[in-house]
This record gives structure tokens, C-alpha cells and sequence, in this order.
């Protein structure tokens, strides 16, 4: 279906029914939910630190049009101006004066005109602000963060999935003593927040000389009670057939956990993959406290840094955070199509 | 290519037995069915073979070696599921690669008895697909190719038919058959399907309540029950079973008002006991009214085209049912005399055990 007719589709072609209206209101809502706060974030980053405070706020990057007149060494800010006789046009201001401003008329230059600051408005057009994204990029090691938060990402999700996936295999594939009770603890930990436990495994981490190691960062978090319970559930719907299939095939428990299982349990990996790359991506109370020293900053603590305790920097803070959405947003467009239903049954009656 | 030995073989969970103590020898070559009641333990009594169940007692021989405690990976046999539980993710090729690779065959050997199964099971054509573009009697023609190509000891098939639709089962049971005569081997088949183990089978094993009730030829399970629930089970429609009373003069009397049926021999059945008499659908005559054992009012006429099912019944005794050839023009409520079969009748005592007379 073509992507017009997609959007413009009704219950009935031949008219509009209430509900068409209704239905679209509701999908307008929702994507203005969903969409508004990101376009808001990509919009601002464009502005200018002047654009980001005034009020009332545009949508659109807008600055305050400029414009070179001879005999002035700088350009001039551009101003539409509603002269005494009731007529409007279009001066640059040379200085302000209290509430006076001196203004040149830009095909005029030695004309000179003395306008109340309230008579004049400033005359605005769309422009990008490239300058946040290109300074930061100059002047911070971004490209060194972006590759220590890649590293952290990638290597602590692959962990992730391979422990995560070999805890919920014993869990779900196995009978033995115990079992309920070890999927009870593991569940139990979801309960305890990191906050509590930040202490003591700050403590462990420096015992074994790992602060401001990026490991610090990935070793902890590595095995997560939602990835194993996940992936237990999802193993729990595999045939057993297949598995005691396996077993006669003369493969060892390895090669069944390996060639077997993991390749049907592909949907529930690919779900757990994006939640640990956003975990991971996103991760700031804990790399803050492991990572002190800058070469081993992640981009979230790099981010922090636009911070200050008495200014923050909005403008490059904002596009920064866009560079850092922008991998996550990909590695979800990318994996998502592995989050289909599974083929487990596909070779059963 | 083994034989197998079972002695003593208990199996229970918890507090439920499902197997009390089976003894059963199968020799080198021979093609064995287990058939019995869905519950009697016959699907248990194959994964015990397998190796996916622990036995609770007993020992298992393959070849002469305890194989008791040995893992179902190192027992050296193949089994076909049910489910047929193809490896979704693999094509057909690598399906049936897979547990040659794991015994750890060179490429070219695995590729040689891939090809040389998938010839004989008409699935050249196939190799590359997944199991889901397949139909159910290629999966079910997988599932058997990803066992011989394995030459097991052993090949243990749990109800592989009963997924199939009518036609393709008769098919594949001859098929089946066929595969047998040609690469030999010990089979052990599971099925609730008489018919399948009637044609199928060498030898045939009865189970009820997981315990054996007879082993025996098709034949001889079919012509000598063991007793009354062998009786009841093999043989389609069912044997009609009959109480009785053994009269004098060497015969017995079916019901009250009938006079007594002569026969040989009673066995060993004294005179005035309570019996059970047995006789199978096609053991039975339609005869006149004064010749007649029985006179029986039609409930029920089935026509099959080449044979015609007649049930009736008669008051003090269980519907019956009787197998004429042909097409034979019966009416509902027509009364008809019936005539026993002399040297075709099976006698049970009081315990349900078969009384020799033939």
C-alpha cells in the first residue's frame, strides 16, 4: 500500500464517517505524544543559546536576520519598524540606547533614524544553528566517548546475551534440586535497586583495581535478572522434542545450547539486545561513580561535563544528546525485524 | 544393528507406576511394535529404550552391554518423533547432516549418506528447504531420512504415522515396510493403531497398565488372544465376547434360553464354571432361524462396498457385531439367526486368560 493511501484510508471510501475523524484524532494524539518531545529535542538543538531562552519559545530554529551595511565593519541585526507616520520598514540597528535605538536604513546608509526600542520588531528566518553540533565535536573528545560508550555497549551486551542466555537454558531445559528456588532469586534481585547496592560493588570494583577501567562499566551489570527470566520464559516454549531430538542426535549439551537452542531463541535475544544496548547506552549513575578521569568518560558523563553547576551550555548539551539517541535509534530500526514470531514450531506437527 | 534385552523394567513417578517389571528380548533385525490403550506405558517403555527416561529398576542390554546408565546420546540408536521435532532453522540437508557431524563423519562422508538417504526417500529435491515449506509426509520422510542415515543400532519410531491424513499413513506404512526389508536393522515401533501393527510388525507386544500382556506374531496375537483384553484390542471391529456357562457334553451355553454350542475340546474348563466366549466379527454365519445359536434383531447395517458390517442385538447379551462379504441387503429390526464358527471360537476363563482348545 502506497504510503498516501495509507494515510488517507477510511472505513468507507465513498464518505467520512465520525469514527474516520475520531480515529485519526486519536493516531494524531499519539504520534504527537510519542514524536513531539523528539522532534522538540532535534528542532532545539538547532537554536542558538540566545534561540533556547527566549520566550515565548519557537518551534523552529529561528535567529534574527543580519545584514552588512557600508561603513560598518559588522553586520547588523535587521529590524521591521513601525515609524511615527503609521508606515513600517525595514532598518538595521546600529546601537542601542536605553530605550532609544540608532537604526540605518540598509539601502541608505547615511540616513540615520532614532526609534523607540518598543516600535521595532526584530525581522527572523528559519536558520540552523550547525555550530552546536561542530564545536563540541572540535572542542570535547566526543569521538573518544562515542568509542568508549560503543565498546561498553557492544561488549556488555554480547556478555549480556551469551551468560544471560546460558542461565536461562539450565533454567528452562533442565529438571534439578533447586531450580524454582535459584528462578526465585534471580526474579528476587529485580527487587533490590542499584542504588543500594552501589556501595558495595563500588567496593568490590576497587578491590579488584578496576575503577576508571571501562570493564568497571560492563562487568557489573553483565548478567541482569530481566535478560535471564526473559529468555527462560521464551525457552520455556521451545518443543522438547527438538531438544531430546538432540540429544539422540549424539549432540552434547554445548552443541544443543549452541546449534539448537540459540538460533530459535532469536526473537527473545533480539528484544534483550535492544534493551541492553539502551540500557547500556543510556547508563550514567554507575559509570559516574566508576569513571573519574576523562579518557574514560562514556558520552552520558561526557554529556554531564555541558553541565555546570552555575551554567549550563543547552545549545551544545542538546545536540549532543541527539548524537547520542541517533546509534540507538538505528541499532532498534535494524533488530527489530528479528522481533517477529518464532520458527520453533515450524518443523512440528 | 543390535539386539536388545529389557529385564525387569519398573518406571514410576512419584507414587504412579507406569511400568511393572517388563521383561522383553528383541533379537538382531526384527521389527517390533508396541501397541496398547493411550496410558499403557508403551511410549515410556521407547524413551526408556532411548535413553530420555531413567529407568526406577531393571536393565537394559544392547548388545550384550548394559546400556542402563548410559546417556541416550551414547546409546547408539535413532528415534523418530511423533512431533517429527525437525530442527526448524536447518534445511532438510542439514537436518539430517547434523548428528553425522556431531559423531564427527568427514564432510564428504556426511555428504555421501545424506545424498545416499534423501535417494532413498524421494527428498533429493528438498535438501535446501526449511521444514516449514514442507508438506507433513516430507517433515514425517525427514524426520525417518535424519534417522538411517545415522545406521543406528536401533531405530525407535513413536507413533510417527499418527500425525498423517488417512491416504498418506496407508502410504507411509507401506513405505515404511518397505525400508525395513531393504536396509534391515532392529526397529521398534510405538502405536495405538492395530492396523499398523498388524502389517507392520515381526513380532507384536501387547501392553495394557504397563505391564505386557502377550508378544507374539501378528498372526498369533490375532488367532490365539492371550486372554480378554488382547481379545478386545486386536482385531477390527472388535471380537464379540459372550458370557457363558460351560455345559455338560462338551460344550457351552451362550445366555439362557439358547441350547448349548458344541465344541471339540473345552480345555481345561470345568463343567458349570462361568466362561467367556469370543468370536470375531467374520467367525460368525448368517444362517436360517432353526440352524441359528443366536437370533439377533439388526440395529445397525454398515456397508463398506466390499464388505457389510452388522450389528444387532439380542436380549441377556452385548450388542453384537458380525462381517459378511460383499454388499449384502440388510434391513433395520430384520431378524437374523447367526451360527458360531465351531473351530474359530476363543474360550476365557473366569480371570480373563485365554483356555487352550485349538
Amino acid at each position: 500500500m502506497k504510503i498516501a493511501q495509507l494515510l488517507t484510508a477510511r472505513r468507507d471510501a465513498s464518505h467520512r464517517h465520525w469514527t474516520d475523524i475520531a480515529a485519526y484524532a486519536y493516531l494524531l494524539l499519539g504520534v504527537v505524544l510519542m514524536f513531539g518531545p523528539v522532534l522538540w529535542l532535534v528542532l532545539s538543538s538547532f537554536k542558538t543559546q540566545a534561540g533556547l531562552l527566549e520566550f515565548p519559545p519557537s518551534l523552529l530554529p529561528m535567529s534574527q536576520k543580519e545584514i552588512s551595511v557600508a561603513g560598518y565593519p559588522q553586520p547588523l541585526p535587521l529590524f521591521t519598524v513601525t515609524m511615527e507616520d503609521g508606515t513600517t520598514r525595514q532598518l538595521a540597528q546600529v546601537r542601542r540606547v536605553g530605550i532609544q535605538s540608532q537604526m540605518v536604513d540598509p539601502d541608505n546608509p547615511s540616513q540615520q533614524y532614532r526609534v523607540a526600542i518598543d516600535k521595532r520588531v526584530p525581522v527572523r528566518e528559519f536558520s540552523l544553528a550547525t555550530e552546536n553540533y561542530t564545536e563540541p565535536l572540535a572542542r570535547f573528545a566526543f569521538p573518544r566517548f562515542l568509542a568508549n560508550s560503543v565498546f561498553v555497549t557492544v561488549v556488555a551486551t554480547l556478555i549480556t546475551l551469551l551468560i544471560n542466555s546460558m542461565a536461562a537454558y539450565a533454567l528452562s531445559i533442565y529438571e534439578f534440586k533447586g531450580k524454582n528456588a535459584a528462578m526465585l532469586m534471580v526474579i528476587g534481585t529485580l527487587m533490590i535497586p542499584i542504588t543500594i547496592i552501589l556501595v558495595p560493588v563500588y567496593l568490590v570494583v576497587t578491590k579488584l583495581g578496576l575503577v576508571n577501567s571501562l570493564w568497571a562499566v560492563i562487568l557489573p551489570g553483565a548478567a541482569t535478572p530481566t535478560g535471564v527470566f526473559l529468555l527462560r520464559q521464551y525457552m520455556l516454549t521451545l518443543p522438547r522434542d527438538l531438544i531430546e531430538a538432540a540429544r539422540m542426535d549424539k549432540a552434547s549439551e554445548w552443541q544443543i545450547y549452541w546449534r539448537i537452542v540459540m538460533p530459535l531463541t532469536l526473537p527473545a535475544l533480539a528484544v534483550l539486545a535492544i534493551f541492553s544496548i539502551m540500557w547500556r547506552w543510556n547508563e550514567f549513575l554507575w559509570p559516574l561513580a566508576v569513571l573519574t578521569k576523562t579518557e574514560v568518560y562514556t558520552l552520558q558523563i561526557g554529556l554531564n561535563a555541558f553541565q555546570g553547576e552555575l551554567q549550563t551550555q543547552w545549545q551544545y548539551l542538546l545536540a549532543m544528546t541527539v548524537m547520542t539517541l541517533t546509534p540507538v535509534a538505528i541499532v532498534f530500526v535494524f533488530l527489530q525485524r528479528f522481533i517477529t514470531t518464532g520458527i520453533a514450531n515450524t518443523g512440528m506437527k | 544393528m543390535a539386539d536388545l534385552k529389557l529385564t525387569d523394567i519398573k518406571k514410576a513417578y512419584g507414587n504412579v507406576t507406569i511400568l511393572h517389571g517388563v521383561d522383553l528380548a528383541i533379537t538382531d533385525g526384527e521389527f517390533v511394535v508396541f501397541v496398547g490403550p493411550s496410558g499403557c506405558g508403551k511410549s515410556t517403555l521407547l524413551r526408556i529404550i532411548a535413553g530420555l527416561e531413567q529407568v526406577s529398576g531393571g536393565d537394559i542390554r544392547i548388545d550384550g552391554q548394559s546400556v542402563t546408565n548410559v546417556p541416550a546420546s551414547d546409546r547408539g540408536l535413532a528415534m523418530v518423533f511423533q512431533s517429527y521435532a525437525l530442527y526448524p532453522h536447518m534445511s532438510v540437508y542439514k537436518n539430517m547432516a547434523f548428528a553425522l557431524e556431531n559423531m564427527g563423519l568427514g564432510r564428504s562422508e556426511v555428504d555421501k549418506r545424506v545424498r545416499r538417504a534423501a535417494d532413498m526417500l524421494q527428498l533429493t529435491a528438498y535438501l535446501d528447504r526449511k521444514p516449514r515449506a514442507l508438506s507433513g509426509g516430507q517433515r514425517q520422510r525427514v524426520a525417518i531420512g535424519r534417522a538411517i542415515v545415522r545406521d543406528p543400532k536401533i531405530f525407535l519410531f513413536d507413533e510417527p504415522l499418527s500425525n498423517l491424513d488417512a491416504e498418506l499413513r496407508v502410504a507411509t506404512r507401506k513405505e515404511l515396510a518397505a525400508l525395513h526389508a531393504e536396509i534391515g536393522g532392529t526397529m521398534i515401533y510405538v502405536t495405538h493403531d492395530q492396523v499398523e501393527a498388524m502389517t507392520l510388525a515381526d513380532r507384536i507386544v501387547v501392553l495394557r497398565a504397563g505391564v505386557i500382556e502377550q508378544v507374539g506374531t501378528p498372526l498369533e496375537v490375532y488367532n490365539h488372544p492371550a486372554n480378554l483384553f488382547v481379545a478386545g484390542f486386536i482385531g477390527s471391529p472388535r471380537m464379540n465376547l459372550f458370557p457363558a456357562r460351560v455345559a455338560d457334553a462338551g460344550g457351552v451355553a451362550v445366555g439362557s434360553e439358547m441350547r448349548p454350542i458344541i465344541l471339540p475340546s473345552t480345555g481345561h474348563a470345568v463343567v458349570g464354571t462361568d466362561i467367556t466366549l469370543g468370536a470375531r466379527p467374520e467367525h460368525i454365519d448368517v444362517v436360517g432361524e432353526d440352524q441359528a445359536d443366536i437370533v439377533i434383531t439388526l440395529d445397525l447395517v454398515e456397508q463398506l462396498g466390499g464388505e457389510t458390517y452388522l450389528y444387532g442385538s439380542t436380549p441377556g447379551l452385548p450388542q453384537l457385531t458380525v462381517r459378511q462379504h460383499g454388499q449384502a441387503a440388510y434391513d433395520r429390526n430384520q431378524r437374523l439367526g447367526l451360527r458360531l464358527k465351531r473351530d474359530a471360537l476363543h474360550l476365557f476363563d473366569a480371570d480373563g486368560s485365554a483356555i487352550r482348545i485349538r
